[in-house]
């Protein structure tokens, strides 16, 4: 069923999901999606509006779970750990598997306290020096040091979008995760502000595994590697994103790339 | 024949014109060409309708505003009146009486003056009643007239009609705030005048508050009118026991509710709660003098306190705590629910559980809400009367001691309006200088709530 092109370099999977299938109520949102996740490249999934592609997304980190009637049926695994297993701390799942949304969500404090909320909680810091230093690496790696380092006590919501959003990338980072899921982050944002945000995950590619969820299939070209194509809640196609867009193996795929649905 | 029928009559000649006009729209429209017209009929209806109900119900209120006084003049002038006494007390009685038994509301006079009176009173009522009457009915007649001749098959009466029920809403939305402007302005006119026997500063900053209705009243002792003990009372009730009881509970039960409720109990919940914010106070004042009071006693009793008072502050603050525990936690939970989900989950996304998020994210941003929603319960505390009456008594001590009986603004403001002091004496007008205090204080901390509502919901917009 799903096809996997077979010219992929071997890699180790930072996560892998086998048979995953998550249910909402009765309704099956996902069926039967396998796929590993590797550290060294951006995996991007694209697909038409509720082929459940943001659905998948969230179980990587259990973010399904604040969905009382959602279900979720297979095994997905961080590191060879089932994170569905009974004895899987969430609070650390979700520390080491961050996630960015669809619509900038800082919260209504400071920019400082915005990022040093996630360090707090997880009592990464100790003392205020050690604090401020988290708070500097982010906001560097996440490209926003120039320009907010003046007035890190103004609220994080009056920044533009694309600010609060590379806010919020800086926030994810700053409780230094291993995996940062990103559900079409780009969505709520000008091509100029997204343009910034795609420098960021090339930057970023490497040091964190990326999966990202986009609309835009010309976004998904040009920031990642890998690339798996969603439709009606399976995986039809995955493989190297030049592949996937210029060379599909399923007659599916290639409707969607050359905008016959979605 | 008294406004009431008039009323009924304007009402009967509206209908009347009502489905004249109506008629003569259909008319309209069985002649036009296209079978259209810019309006309905009801439009041309309503539009003639209005116009003979609304100026006659302004005649009519109009002339009973003024009539009785021209009734009165007449009455005056006549020659039965010249033996009446100067002005005053007796002279008014008289002509009370005299008109009462002109009206029919009375049987016979007590004072043999009045009798001689009661002849030009009916008189002079037959006179000017009939004039209204006539006046009215010209008013409808002449407006309906203007109205119906105004009709065309293309008059807009729809943007008429329209407007005019827009200005009928304008004067509804403006009757409750004219009242209580006017509720201020009788405030303050007795205020000044109490202020006028006893100085402000006496009243404000004095610490011993004991009016005697009894005493001359030409000559008060200000040091009997110190209002502080009161103002403290109140705040102690009203603002600090009962808020203790009501922020935590009804903070909490707000958290419960919007968190980590199922929604089939929320849904039994939150209106259960809104309920009792509809129970009589009177009912919790019961409550808390039968019920509550009487085991503070005992139990104070039972610590070893020494003769503990069956009314406490305690008591009553606790009570009034429980009733406004649905003002807190409902708006609490409105604002705490307004906090997006999308708080909630990028919070959750970070690693934080629930209660850190709660505590860290949904309350912070839910944070004006609340407060505004405390800020308004604490008004309605302040304000609450019948609570304290029945379970605080009426003794103003300036004590911190919980377990004392106390009194609050309210409570006096019943006890020496109910006093046997005359009206013009300045114990009975403590009650308009300590009501208007109060209505200051509770104007304030509304605006501010309402201020602080209005930022809070700029922040998510």
């Amino acid at each position: 069923m799903t096809v996997v092109h077979d010219n992929l370099e071997k890699t180790e999977a930072k996560m892998r999901a086998e048979a995953v299938s998550v249910f909402y109520g009765d309704k099956k949102a996902i069926d039967e999606v396998s796929i590993d996740i590797p550290t060294e490249y951006v995996t991007a999934f694209i697909g038409p509006s509720g082929c459940g592609k943001s659905t998948f997304l969230r179980t990587l980190n259990r973010m399904n779970d604040t969905i009382p009637t959602a279900r979720v049926e297979g095994s997905i695994q961080l590191d060879g750990e089932d994170i569905y297993a009974s004895g899987m701390d969430v609070v650390q799942l979700r520390a080491r598997v961050g996630m960015v949304f669809q619509k900038p969500n800082p919260f209504p404090k400071s920019i400082y306290d915005n990022i040093a909320y996630g360090p707090k909680i997880h009592g990464l810091a100790e003392g205020k020096d050690e604090l401020d230093a988290i708070v500097e690496k982010s906001l560097r790696r996440a490209g926003l040091w120039e320009e907010v380092k003046e007035r890190l006590q103004d609220s994080g919501t009056a920044l533009s979008g694309g600010q609060q959003q590379r806010l919020c990338i800086a926030r994810a980072i700053a409780v230094d995760p291993e995996v940062i899921l990103m559900d079409e982050p780009c969505s709520a944002l000008d091509p100029i502000a997204t343009a910034k945000i795609e420098e960021l995950i090339a930057e970023l590619n490497g040091r964190y595994a990326i999966v990202i969820v986009t609309h835009s299939m010309q976004q998904a070209a040009r920031v990642s590697q890998r690339t798996a194509f969603f439709h009606l809640g399976k995986m039809v196609e995955y493989g190297r994103t030049s592949d996937i867009f210029t060379n599909p193996h399923e007659q599916r795929t290639q409707d969607y790339i050359t905008g016959r649905y979605g | 024949m008294s406004p009431a029928i008039l009323l009924f009559l304007a009402l009967g000649l509206g209908l009347a014109g009502w489905l004249a006009a109506r008629a003569r729209a259909w008319a309209f429209r069985r002649d036009s060409a296209e079978r259209r017209l810019p309006s309905l009929p009801v439009y041309h209806a309503w539009y003639v309708a209005l116009w003979i109900i609304l100026p006659m119900v302004a005649f009519i209120a109009l002339w009973s505003a003024i009539a009785p006084g021209l009734v009165t003049q007449q009455v005056l002038a006549s020659p039965a009146a010249a033996e009446l006494p100067a002005f005053g007390f007796q002279r008014q009685t008289i002509l009370n009486e005299a008109r009462a038994v002109a009206t029919g509301a009375a049987s016979a006079v007590f004072n043999p003056q009045a009798a001689a009176l009661v002849e030009p009173y009916r008189e002079a009522l037959f006179y000017y009643n009939t004039i209204g009457i006539i006046v009215s009915l010209l008013v409808a007649f002449l407006a309906g007239t203007f109205a119906f001749l105004r009709l065309r098959p293309d008059f807009a009466a729809r943007s008429k009609v329209e407007r005019i029920v827009m200005a009928i809403l304008l004067g509804a939305s403006l009757v409750a705030i004219l009242t209580t402007i006017g509720i201020l302005a009788s405030l303050v006119f007795e205020t000044v005048r109490f202020f006028g026997m006893v100085s402000p500063l006496d009243f404000l900053f004095g610490t011993h508050w004991g009016p005697d209705p009894m005493a001359n009243p030409d000559n008060p002792d200000g040091t009997r009118y110190g209002a502080v003990p009161l103002f403290w009372g109140t705040l102690f009730i009203g603002a600090i026991i009962a808020m203790i009881v009501a922020i935590p509970l009804g903070l909490m039960s707000a958290i419960y509710l919007t968190q980590y409720a199922d929604p089939a109990l929320r849904r039994w919940i939150k209106p259960a709660l809104e309920i009792l914010a509809g129970v009589p106070t009177v009912v919790y004042g019961y409550f808390a003098a039968l019920t509550i009071a009487p085991a503070i006693r005992d139990l104070a009793i039972g610590m070893g306190v020494s003769n503990p008072s069956s009314e406490s502050a305690l008591a009553a603050g606790l009570v009034m705590g429980v009733m406004i525990i649905p003002f807190v936690s409902s708006m609490a939970d409105d604002s705490i629910a307004a906090v997006p989900g999308a708080m909630r989950d990028g919070s959750l996304a970070m690693g934080a559980t629930r209660s850190e998020t709660i505590k860290r994210v949904m309350i912070p941003a839910a944070l004006p809400g609340i407060v505004a929603g405390i800020m308004l319960a604490i008004s309605r505390a302040i304000g609450e009367t019948m609570i304290v009456v029945m379970a605080a008594s009426t003794a103003a001590n300036l004590s911190a001691n919980p377990l004392e009986s106390m009194t609050t603004v309210t409570v006096q403001i019943v006890a020496m309006l109910t006093g046997e002091g005359s009206f013009d004496h300045p114990a009975t007008l403590s009650a308009f200088a300590l009501g208007f205090v109060l209505f200051m204080v509770t104007l304030g901390l509304n605006f501010v709530a309402l201020r602080v509502v209005k930022r809070y919901r700029e922040a998510y917009e």
